[in-house]
C-alpha cells in the first residue's frame, strides 16, 4: 500500500516539476524511475542483508532531495527473496519485466548472484553487486562493486607474512563449505605454495552453513599451531556460525598474540553479537572500516545513524560499497542522459566515483573497481582499529593470477567486450 | 629476608613518581620514561616499539603503569601535542608525565598497538613485574615471560626464584627459566639438555611446540633429549585426545539433550510435531537478553545474577505462549498430524518474523557471566566453564524433569492420560488441562534451553531453526515417549559426532550419523528404548 501511494506522490511531484520547467520529459513514461532492491529481509541472510535495503533507502531518498536523477524522482521497489536462491531469480524477474527497474542493488551469496545471472542477461538490465566474493567472473551486466580476492585475500595474507603480522610460517584455512571460501582458499593455497609455503604447513577446513559446535575445530587449531611455527587463521567462514566460533576461540583462550584469526566475513555488524573483550586483537581485512577517519565518511556515519534512528547502528564494508556503486550508477546515467540499460552498461567503465575512505574509485573495464585495502585489528568496543593499508587503491581481478585455470584470463568490456578474454590465444571464452 | 637493593630502588622510584612529577625528572631512568612518552604521543608503531624498549630499560616503576595502560589500550594522546594520559584499570585517569590525576581531553585517541607490539608489551610487562609483591601479579608474569622467550630476563627471573615462597610460582618460574634457557642457543650444552628434561616433563601444546622447534636445529646429546621429549609428550597428548573428545562429546550430547528435552514432552509423551519448538527456544534467549539489559539499565554491578534469573523468566514465558498455542491452534488438531505439523510450521515461521520485526535481524549481544568464562586444566584436559555450566544445568533440568513426571500429581496425570486417555477420561482426570499443561512444561523447558543456549550460539531469529532437526533426531532415536531414551540418545549422537569429527571432518561427521541414524530407524522403528504394551497402538 505504502508503495503505491509513494509512487502516487511520486509521479504527482514528477508531474509538477515537468509543468514549473515546461519541457517534455525526454522519456516515454514519466514519473519516478524505479530501483530494484534485491536483498533477503527474512531467513537466515536477513541478518546481513536487510543493512542493505536500509543503506539503499537512505542513498535514493538523498538523492530525491537533490532533485533525483535527470529530473526525475527515484522510487525503490524493495522485494524479499528470503534466502531462497530460486526465490532470487523468480523476484529478480518480477523487478525487470513487471516493475521496470532502471537497475537493481542486491544479492549476498555468490549462490544467489549466480542464479540471478540468466535472468540479468535474458532481460538485459544493471546489477550492482556490493559484497567481496570469490572473483573468477565478469558479465556484462554485473557491476562488482565489493572486493575481489586480490583486493581482500591476498594482502591479507601478506599483511600476516610481514615483520608487523608476525611472520606467520603456519597457516589454517577454515571456512564454511561453499562456493566462495572454497575458491578463495583454492586461491590462498596457490599463492602460498607459491610463496614458499610447505604443504604440511597448511591446514584446510571446512564447516557447513551455521556450524555451532566449534570445541573439536578450535582445540585442533591450537594443535596445529604447536608445531613450532608462527600460525595464523585464514577464516572465510561466513554468517550465522561466526559468533560460536569467536566465543569458542576466546573461551579456549586462543589469544591474537599466539594464533591470529583474520576474517573475511567479519565486520562491525557480526561483531554487535559478540563480547570482544577477550577477541582483542584478532584481525579483519576489508576496503572500509567504520573507525577510518574522513570528513566524507563522518557525514556518511551521521546520516545513517539519522536515518535508522538508532545512535547505536554501524556501517560496514558492503554498504560503503552499495554508497560507491550507487553514485557510479548516477553520475554514468547523467552522463548519457539516458536510463536506458545498454548506455548506461557502455559508459559505466571509467566512471569515478568518491568512496568514504577518502580516495576515489573507479569503474574498470571488467566491471570490478578500484578500492584501497585496510587491515583491522577487533577493539573492546567491537570497532576496528587500522593497522596497516595499501598506499594506492588496488584495482579488482576479475580472473586470479594465482590459479592455472584463469591467470591467463582478463574481462574487458570496454575493447574487446568480453568478459573471459583468453591474452595468450587472444581469444573470447578461455 | 632483606630486601634486595634494586626492589628497594624501584619501589623508591615508584613513591617518588607518585609524590611529585619534578621528582620523575630527576629519578633514574626518567628520562628514559620521558623520551618514550614523545615517542608514544607520536601514535606510528615504530615509535611505539621504541618507547616500549625504552620503558623495559628504564627500570622505573612508573613505567608499569604505562605499559599496562598501552597493552589494554587505556593509554591517550592528543594528535599534536605532547600530553600522554592514562587510565588504571578502576578508570581514574591520570596525566602520565607527572602522575597527578586529571580528566582527559574529548579530543585524545588512544595508542593503537598491533599483534607484535603487543606481545613485546607482554615481554617488557613480564620482566618488569616479576619482582612484584602481589602474587598473582608474579604469577602471571612468569608466564608472560615464557611467551616473550627473551632470554635476557634470566637474571630477573633467578633473583625472583630466589625469594619465591609459592610452591605454584616457583614452578612456574621453573618452567620459564627453562623455557628461556633451552630457547637461547648461546646457553650451554648440559644447561639446555636439563631444561629440555623438565620441559618433556610437561604435556602442553606450548612445551611441545619449542621443542619441536629446537629439534629442528639441535645436535647431538640435545637433539637425542628433545625427540624423545616429543615422543613422550605426543603419547601422553594420545591418551589427552581421547578424553578430549570423549569431554567434547559430553557436552555437544548436553546441548542436544537440552534442545530435546522439551519436545520429548510435546512430541515424545503428547505425540504433537511441534515445528515451533525451535521458536520456544529462540524466545528463551531473547528473555536472557531483555533481563540482561534490564540489569544493565538498572544494576550493572549485579550483572552476572541476569542469567540465573532470567532462568524461570525464560521458563513462565514461553509456557504460556506454549499454552497459548495450544489453547489457540493445537488443540483442535488433536489427532491430525499432518495439519498440526503444517500449523506448527506457520506458527514457527510467524514467531520468528515477529522477533525480527522487533528487535531487529542482527545478532543480539548476550555477555557472559563471570562465572562462565574462562577454562582450567583437568590433567592436560582443558575444560571451559562455560560448556561445563550447561553440561551441570542441562543435568539438573532433566532430573527435575523426571521428579515432576514421576512425583507430583500433574507427572500422574500427565502420564495416564498418554497411556490411556479415554480411561484416563473416564476416572475424572480433565484431560483437556493436562494437555495445556504438558505442552506449557515442554515450551517452558525449551525455553530455559534458550537461556544457556544463549550463552554459546547466536541470540537471533533463526536460533530456534538450527536446533530443530537435531530435536527430533534424538527424541526418534532415543524411542519416543521415554525421557531416559532421549538422555541417552543425546549423549551417543554427541560422542558419536565428536569421535568421528577428527577424521571425517564437521560436514562429513553430520552426513555420516544422519545415515547411521537411518538405517537404526530401518531396523528399530521405534528407537533406542521403545514404548512396550497397549500404549504403543494409541
Amino acid at each position: 500500500m505504502a508503495f503505491t501511494r509513494r509512487s502516487i506522490l511520486g509521479a504527482a511531484a514528477g508531474g509538477a516539476t515537468v509543468l514549473a520547467s515546461g519541457i517534455r520529459p525526454a522519456s516515454a513514461q514519466a514519473g519516478p524511475v524505479k530501483i530494484g532492491i534485491l536483498h533477503s529481509l527474512s531467513g537466515t541472510l536477513a541478518i546481513s542483508e536487510t543493512t542493505l535495503k536500509d543503506v539503499m533507502l537512505m542513498l535514493i531518498e538523498e538523492q530525491n532531495k537533490k532533485g533525483g536523477v535527470l529530473g526525475r524522482k527515484l522510487e525503490a521497489v524493495v522485494v524479499d527473496p528470503a534466502s531462497n536462491w530460486p526465490l532470487f531469480a523468480e523476484k529478480a524477474r518480477e523487478l525487470i519485466s513487471k516493475e521496470k527497474v532502471a537497475a537493481t542493488f542486491g544479492c549476498w551469496t555468490s549462490v544467489s548472484r549466480k542464479s540471478v545471472l540468466p535472468v540479468f542477461k535474458e532481460l538485459n538490465s544493471v546489477l550492482f553487486y556490493p559484497v567481496q566474493y570469490e572473483g573468477e567472473e565478469s558479465e556484462r551486466n554485473v557491476f562488482y562493486t565489493g572486493a575481489a580476492p586480490n583486493q581482500q585475500a591476498i594482502p591479507a595474507v601478506d599483511y600476516l607474512m610481514s615483520k608487523d603480522g608476525g611472520e606467520a610460517k603456519r597457516w589454517v584455512l577454515a571456512g564454511t563449505d561453499y562456493v566462495y571460501p572454497r575458491t578463495t582458499n583454492k586461491i590462498l593455497e596457490a599463492y602460498l605454495l607459491a610463496k614458499g609455503v610447505a604443504k604440511d604447513d597448511i591446514m584446510i577446513n571446512y564447516t557447513p552453513f551455521g556450524h555451532s559446535d566449534w570445541q573439536t575445530i578450535v582445540a585442533d587449531i591450537k594443535k596445529f599451531g604447536s608445531a613450532g611455527k608462527k600460525t595464523a587463521v585464514v577464516s572465510t567462514i561466513n554468517g550465522d556460525a561466526n559468533v560460536p566460533f569467536y566465543k569458542e576461540l576466546a573461551n579456549a583462550g586462543v589469544k591474537a598474540t599466539d594464533i591470529p584469526v583474520v576474517a573475511f566475513s567479519v565486520g562491525e555488524e557480526e561483531l554487535a553479537g559478540i563480547d570482544t573483550t577477550n577477541l582483542v586483537g584478532h584481525l579483519a581485512a576489508w576496503n572500509y572500516f567504520q573507525s577510518i577517519k574522513s570528513p566524507i565518511n563522518d557525514a556518511f556515519i551521521k546520516q545513517w545513524k539519522e536515518f535508522t534512528k538508532n545512535p547505536k547502528r554501524v556501517t560496514n564494508d558492503p554498504m560503503e560499497a552499495h554508497f560507491i556503486g550507487f553514485n557510479m550508477w548516477v553520475k554514468a546515467v547523467e552522463k548519457v542522459k539516458s536510463f536506458d540499460a545498454d548506455k548506461v552498461i557502455d559508459a559505466l567503465p571509467g566512471i569515478e566515483a568518491p568512496n568514504l575512505t577518502g580516495g576515489i574509485s573507479r569503474m574498470l573495464p571488467n566491471h570490478h573497481i578500484t578500492k584501497p585495502v585496510f587491515i583491522g585489528e577487533v577493539r573492546k568496543d567491537g570497532q576496528f582499529d587500522i593497522v596497516w593499508q595499501t598506499k594506492d587503491l588496488v584495482a579488482g581481478d576479475a580472473w586470479s593470477k594465482h590459479l592455472d585455470g584463469s591467470k591467463d584470463l582478463i574481462g574487458d568490456w570496454v575493447d574487446k567486450k568480453c568478459g573471459n578474454f583468453n591474452v595468450k590465444t587472444s581469444k573470447c571464452g578461455a | 629476608m632483606p630486601v634486595p637493593a634494586f626492589l628497594r630502588v624501584l619501589w623508591a622510584a615508584l613513591w617518588l613518581a607518585l609524590s611529585s612529577g619534578l621528582a620523575v625528572a630527576q629519578a633514574p631512568g626518567a628520562r628514559d620514561i620521558e623520551t618514550a612518552l614523545d615517542k608514544l604521543a607520536a601514535d606510528s608503531f615504530g615509535d611505539t616499539e621504541a618507547a616500549i624498549a625504552l620503558i623495559a630499560r628504564s627500570g622505573v616503576a612508573a613505567g608499569v603503569a604505562i605499559l599496562e595502560a598501552l597493552g589494554d589500550r587505556r593509554l591517550f594522546f592528543v594528535a599534536g601535542d605532547t600530553a600522554v594520559f592514562y587510565k588504571d584499570a578502576a578508570g581514574r585517569s591520570f596525566n602520565a608525565r607527572s602522575g597527578v590525576a586529571t580528566d582527559i581531553p574529548a579530543s585524545a585517541s588512544s595508542v593503537r598497538l598491533n599483534n607484535r607490539l603487543r606481545g613485546q608489551v607482554q615481554a617488557a610487562l613480564g620482566s618488569m613485574t616479576l619482582l612484584s609483591p602481589d602474587p598473582a601479579q608474579r604469577l602471571k608474569a612468569a608466564e608472560t615471560v615464557v611467551k616473550s622467550r627473551d632470554a635476557s630476563a634470566l637474571p630477573t627471573i633467578d633473583a625472583a626464584l630466589a625469594q619465591e615462597k609459592d610452591d605454584g610460582i616457583r614452578r612456574a618460574l621453573e618452567d620459564a627459566r627453562a623455557v628461556l634457557t633451552l630457547s637461547s642457543t648461546a646457553a650451554p650444552e648440559p644447561q639446555r639438555i636439563a631444561a629440555a628434561q623438565r620441559l618433556a616433563a610437561n604435556s602442553d601444546n606450548e612445551s611441545l611446540s619449542l621443542l619441536r622447534q629446537m629439534a629442528g636445529e639441535a645436535r647431538g646429546g640435545l637433539k637425542d633429549t628433545l625427540d624423545r621429549g616429543i615422543a613422550a609428550i605426543e603419547g601422553r597428548q594420545k591418551l589427552q585426545l581421547a578424553a578430549q573428545t570423549v569431554w567434547f562429546g559430553i557436552s555437544l550430547g548436553s546441548v542436544l539433550l537440552l534442545a530435546a528435552i522439551g519436545l520429548a514432552i510435546t512430541f515424545g509423551v503428547m505425540g504433537v510435531i511441534n515445528m515451533a519448538h525451535g521458536e520456544m527456544v529462540m524466545l528463551g534467549a531473547y528473555v536472557t537478553f531483555l533481563v540482561q539489559e534490564g540489569f544493565r539499565a538498572k544494576a550493572p554491578h549485579l550483572i552476572d545474577w541476569s542469567l540465573p534469573l532470567a532462568i524461570p523468566l525464560a521458563f513462565l514465558a514461553t509456557a504460556l505462549v506454549g499454552i497459548a498455542i495450544e489453547r489457540g491452534v493445537i488443540r483442535f488438531l488433536y489427532g491430525r498430524p499432518l495439519e498440526t505439523l503444517l500449523a506448527t510450521f506457520g506458527i514457527s515461521l510467524i514467531l520468528q518474523q515477529a522477533i525480527r520485526s522487533w528487535f531487529g535481524p542482527t545478532n543480539l549481544s548476550v555477555a557472559s557471566p563471570s562465572f562462565m568464562t574462562g577454562a582450567f586444566n583437568v590433567m592436560g584436559l582443558q575444560v571451559t566453564y562455560g560448556r561445563l555450566w550447561i553440561v551441570v544445568f542441562t543435568l539438573v533440568i532433566f532430573a527435575l524433569l523426571l521428579v515432576i513426571l514421576k512425583a507430583t500429581p500433574l507427572g500422574l496425570q500427565m502420564r495416564a492420560v498418554t497411556q490411556n486417555r479415554r480411561m484416563a477420561s473416564a476416572m475424572g482426570i480433565r484431560t483437556r488441562f493436562v494437555d495445556m499443561m504438558t505442552f506449557g512444561l515442554g515450551s517452558g523447558i525449551a525455553g530455559m534451553a534458550g537461556v544457556a543456549l544463549s550463552q554459546i550460539d547466536n541470540v537471533s531469529p533463526n536460533l530456534g531453526q538450527s536446533y530443530i532437526i537435531d530435536s527430533f533426531m534424538v527424541v526418534v532415536f532415543g524411542g519416543v515417549g521415554n525421557l531416559w531414551g532421549t538422555l541417552f540418545a543425546a549423549f551417543t549422537l554427541g560422542i558419536a559426532n565428536k569421535g568421528l569429527e577428527p577424521f571425517a571432518g564437521a560436514v562429513l561427521a553430520k552426513i555420516a550419523i544422519l545415515v547411521l541414524l537411518i538405517l537404526f530407524i530401518q531396523k528399530r522403528p521405534r528407537g533406542l528404548f521403545a514404548l512396550k504394551g497397549r500404549a504403543v497402538d494409541q
